[in-house]
């Protein structure tokens, strides 16, 4: 996966909460057996009509926007499903970054492996943020490195990211890869649980 | 230190500790789908990895088969999802139960019928309702493709190390409530969020009352309060009903199993991160009018009013669910008309769940306004439901008597509930368009499912029956 440390965009606001991933991704576009390509379909439902007219409506079909690759939501984003086509068609979407006050536990896990930065932010900077960026061209630096984002008035905020998943989002590593390296200690384990019969029958 | 089964299953399982990072843990038991696996099968071979214990992983398929004429899969891209299952298990040895084969069934309901779900197993599936198998007193959790990857190749994970939550129902269940309607009584009360970043263990009365498969109904909707996982302490009735299971051994083997499987109980005095109190007494007969698990109320109730909310985003996001919905504020629940009725999925397709559903519609007819099927979670409940001959109880009635899979909980295949049409459904998730485009979803027990097909608008199970019927679901 790509490497991320510094980011700079306007922000896309979606102001809703518990935005689940069947929304994100309808399930009849999971049919796919690639991981690219999921883009277009990205929150489907919403930027287009049951008769595949384009909803002008929506924040994403709205031509202010374009070019922004920050997306900022409220609480309890990407909730349900465990689907990585939720991540996979926000990054071919452009999104490499996501802010909100909290996020689902599997979802959050699934944008660290595919390199995008999930930033959780206190409920009061989201706000400001999507107030800021409603119908508005706002745009925000992140630096990963330092946890520290600066809005376009030059106001500073720190988030906290758990110092493993940092390091795998600053150096885009590959977690087998780097699991690999643990190979003995698996082996030992394996070895262990075998002598002491355990549960583990195929 | 006394400690709960959560921290007991979490320990066993660590192959590496370090500060600063997450645990490493082992994982017992990887169950796979079609819809899920396909690029994490391509990434080994990009990466020319190959599967580290191939036969600590199982594969079905469910999502995308159909269940009228299984030979006939219509959609090409299905087609080839299902094609690519079947060769990518070929390819790296990993147990299949193809389609046709008579152990297939949804993922989620064939793993504790063939005794693969055991207490004490950590279990992974690309898939957020592996928290089902947590019935068990497994440590069992969804994950995305990437981590099923993962998984394929080192049998292992990484895991930040959830906190630990116990909910509790307190006192005895009223006549006529099912598991379902306890479940989505907790979302209701506690929110869709309230279990992110923990661990749910389940407790009280009424969970040790619960059947196997009742417990199984309440695990399977943990991850829709956010939880990582849900689970169950193991029981008499857990070992009970793995005891000559396929893959659960026998004779001394098995009673060396039982004596560790009882072990891992929370233990007397232990502490949770958090705990959160249900009153059984509160709960009744439960449906859903809105666009997530949490927005529902006892069937006794009505659809809220926005006025009944403090905050402006709780009312603005009542007001667009209910838009979705097509219902007005301050309808009674009974009121609302629906047009199909779907018995099935993995919180509700057991044959426990059958049978109640059975006793409902047994001497009644579907109303003629509503289209109504049941879809049997594996083919060995199909069989056994066809033994009892409870394929011909719901026929007479009117009912469509399907295959399994999971059909119409996600409409991935072409079961589909018409744009704007209405469904009462056993299902898991309520939210837009999950069983269509446009498709308006009310979640429900199984028996209430069976009630609304009769009636043709949701109604109170507990006015059908008049004779205490077996509320398994
Ligand atoms: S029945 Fe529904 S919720 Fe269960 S595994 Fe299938 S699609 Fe997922």
């Amino acid at each position: 996966m790509e490497a991320i440390n510094q980011h700079q965009s306007i922000i896309t606001p979606l102001d809703r909460v518990n935005v689940d991933t069947d929304q994100i991704i309808p399930k009849q576009f999971l049919k796919r057996i690639e991981r690219t390509g999921f883009g277009k379909y990205l929150f489907y439902g919403w930027r287009f009509h049951e008769d595949e007219s384009k909803n002008n409506s929506f924040v994403l079909n709205n031509p202010l926007y374009d070019g922004s690759s920050i997306l900022v939501a409220n609480h309890n984003f990407g909730c349900g499903s465990s689907r990585e086509h939720a991540p996979w068609a926000l990054l071919d979407y452009g999104f490499k970054v996501v802010i909100a006050p909290s996020f689902a536990d599997i979802f959050y896990n699934n944008c660290v492996k595919n390199g995008i930065l999930p930033i959780c932010l206190e409920e009061d900077k989201v706000e400001y943020f999507l107030k800021n960026s409603k119908d508005k061209r706002f745009s925000i630096e992140i630096n990963l490195e330092e946890q520290q984002i600066t809005d376009q008035n030059g106001h500073l905020y720190s988030f906290d990211i758990d110092r493993y998943w940092k390091e795998m989002l600053l150096n885009g590593w590959d977690e087998i890869a780097l699991t690999f390296q643990y190979d003995d200690y698996i082996g030992r384990y394996e070895q262990k649980q075998k002598s002491s019969n355990t549960t583990t029958r195929g | 230190m006394p400690k709960t089964i959560i921290e007991k299953v979490w320990n066993d399982h660590i192959v590496n500790e370090e500060k600063g990072k997450p645990d490493l843990l082992y994982i017992d038991l990887h169950l796979l789908h079609e819809v899920t696996s396909p690029q994490a099968f391509e990434g080994l071979r990009l990466n020319n990895r190959k599967v580290r214990r191939p036969e600590l992983s199982f594969a079905t398929m469910d999502h995308n088969v159909p269940t009228k004429n299984r030979t006939n899969i219509t959609d090409p891209v299905s087609k080839k999802q299902i094609k690519t299952l079947a060769d990518n298990c070929q390819e790296f040895g990993v147990p299949l139960a193809h389609m046709d084969h008579p152990d297939q069934g949804i993922v989620h309901v064939i793993g504790p019928e063939l005794g693969l779900t055991q207490p004490g197993k950590t279990i992974v599936c690309g898939d957020s309702h592996t928290s089902t198998h947590g019935a068990f007193g497994a440590l069992a959790f969804g994950i995305g493709t990437s981590e099923v990857e993962h998984v394929l190749s080192t049998q292992t994970l990484w895991q930040s190390k959830p906190k630990t939550m116990e909910i509790k129902i307190v006192g005895e269940l009223e006549f006529g409530v099912a598991a379902k309607d306890v479940i989505l009584a907790i979302i209701s009360k506690f929110g869709v969020d309230v279990g992110t970043g923990h661990i749910v263990e389940y407790t009280g009365e009424a969970i040790k009352k619960f059947s196997m498969e009742q417990r199984m109904t309440i695990c399977n909707m943990s991850i829709e309060a956010g939880a990582r996982a849900g689970l169950i302490s193991p029981d008499e009735k857990t070992v009970s009903y793995l005891k000559g299971r396929t893959h659960v051994p026998e004779g001394e083997e098995y009673d060396a199993l039982v004596e560790k499987w009882l072990g891992y109980s929370t233990d007397e005095g232990a502490v949770y991160d958090r705990i959160l109190e249900i009153h059984a007494d509160e709960i009744e007969p439960f449906v859903t009018w809105g666009t997530n698990p949490s927005m529902g109320s006892g069937i006794s109730s009505h659809v809220p009013y926005a006025n009944d909310y403090d905050d402006v985003s709780d009312r603005e996001e009542l007001q667009r669910a209910l838009a979705y919905m097509d219902l007005k504020e301050g309808t009674p629940l009974t009121d609302i008309d629906i047009q199909h009725v779907f018995i099935g999925s993995c919180t509700n397709s057991r044959i426990g769940d059958l049978r109640a559903a059975a006793e409902v519609v047994k001497h009644r007819k579907v109303h003629p306004n509503v289209t109504a099927i049941v879809v049997p979670g594996s083919r060995t409940v199909k069989a056994q439901a066809e033994e009892e001959g409870l394929n011909v109880v719901f026929e007479q009635a009117g009912f469509e008597w399907r295959e399994s899979g999971c059909s119409m909980c996600l409409a991935m295949n072409d079961d589909i509930v018409p744009p704007g049409e209405r469904c009462a459904s056993t299902s898991n998730r309520n939210f837009e368009g999950r069983q269509g485009a446009g498709a308006r979803t009310h979640l429900v027990s199984p028996v209430m499912a069976a009630a609304a097909a009769i009636e043709g608008h949701l109604v109170d199970v507990r006015t059908i029956l008049k004779v205490h019927a077996r509320m398994e679901g």
